[in-house]
């Protein structure tokens, strides 16, 4: 298979994901559709190391999912301190930032 | 050749199918199943790419591990339900704006003067995403950054705790613990779910007064209920 083959796939994930971060409301989706699109960022960085022949951009994937992890940890933990207080689970209702 | 392009076409699918099921399913609990499938799909892609750790790696830490992390959450907040396409200017925009990504990646991607694009990639050793490999790499010429992502996971572990736990200042009722707790059982709103996390949450301090053998006459007390 082409190196092209997987990147046309990336940039098809990477937009599904953003088509999703955009009109989905509820924050736990928003979550998911995030990780839609770091992991076709990790897909394309995979692919471009396939094509050089050289690990390094594995090494970025692997950076890419620590970090991804980072934000899905704190994210959950945003919603369920949401959750907690009786704030309605939904992005169009959370506008203020007050303790 | 054929079997990899048979294999490309189905994990490709999967993916796709997966990534749709994220955006389009109404119910989150659904939607990070689908997510599953799609980051198996995601394995299989990168096996493809002979990134063998990177494939094992998403299979155990992301499948595996971070799927269980959002069910937990999915499982105790409870499935909210919502409508698909919200109302609204952005509502409207997403997807145009989405596919207007979409073209303008494609036309990069196509246009761009990266000739290996259409090659199947440099001619690499067998072992080139093996474990040894990514691994002597990681702790010799990247050993900055993955000590920095270490430090950076413990971080987000702390901060996650710190979001999540109970505070007594910032709550609605600023009494002592037992009474708020006592108090939460009958709000909580949908019903047995969360009273039964919160339970476990706190299952020490209010067992003070049943003793040691705590558990078994909680479990006792809800069934009949």
């Amino acid at each position: 298979m082409d190196i092209a083959w997987f990147v046309v796939l990336a940039a098809f994930i990477f937009c599904i994901g953003a088509a999703g971060v955009l009109t989905r409301r509820n924050p736990l989706v928003i979550l998911l559709c995030l990780e839609l699109m770091l992991n076709a960022g990790n897909l394309a960085l995979v692919a471009f190391s396939r094509m050089l022949g050289n690990r390094e951009g594995q090494v970025f994937a692997l950076i890419v999912m620590v970090v991804a992890a980072c934000e899905v940890v704190v994210g959950l933990g945003l919603i369920v301190a949401m959750y907690r207080r009786r704030i309605p689970i939904d992005v169009d209702e959370v506008r203020e930032l007050r303790g | 050749m054929l079997l990899e392009q048979i294999l490309f076409f189905v994990a490709a699918a999967g993916a796709i199918g997966g990534a749709l099921g994220v955006v389009l399913l109404r119910n989150p609990f659904f939607s990070v199943l689908a997510l599953v499938g799609h980051l198996v799909a995601l394995a299989l892609l990168f096996l493809l790419l002979r990134a063998e750790f990177i494939a094992a790696a998403q299979l155990v830490v992301y499948a595996g591990a971070v799927m269980v992390l959002y069910v937990f959450v999915v499982a105790y907040i409870g499935g909210v339900e919502e409508t698909v396409g919200g109302e609204g200017a952005i509502g409207r925009i997403g997807p145009v704006f989405a596919g207007a990504l979409l073209a303008e990646l494609t036309i990069a991607i196509v246009g761009s003067g990266l000739d290996a694009l259409n090659t199947r990639g440099a001619n690499v050793a067998a072992g080139f995403g093996s474990p040894g490999a990514i691994g002597k790499l990681l702790l010799e010429k990247f050993l900055i950054p993955f000590e920095a992502a270490s430090f950076l996971l413990l971080v987000a572990a702390v901060g996650a705790i710190v979001l999540a736990r109970r505070r007594r200042g910032l709550e609605e009722s600023d009494e002592e613990e037992l009474p708020e707790r006592a108090g939460r059982a009958p709000l909580g709103e949908p019903g047995g779910r969360a009273g039964a996390g919160h339970e476990e949450d706190e299952g020490p301090p209010p067992g003070t007064a049943e003793g040691p053998g705590d558990p078994t006459p909680e479990r006792e007390a809800e069934v009949p209920a």
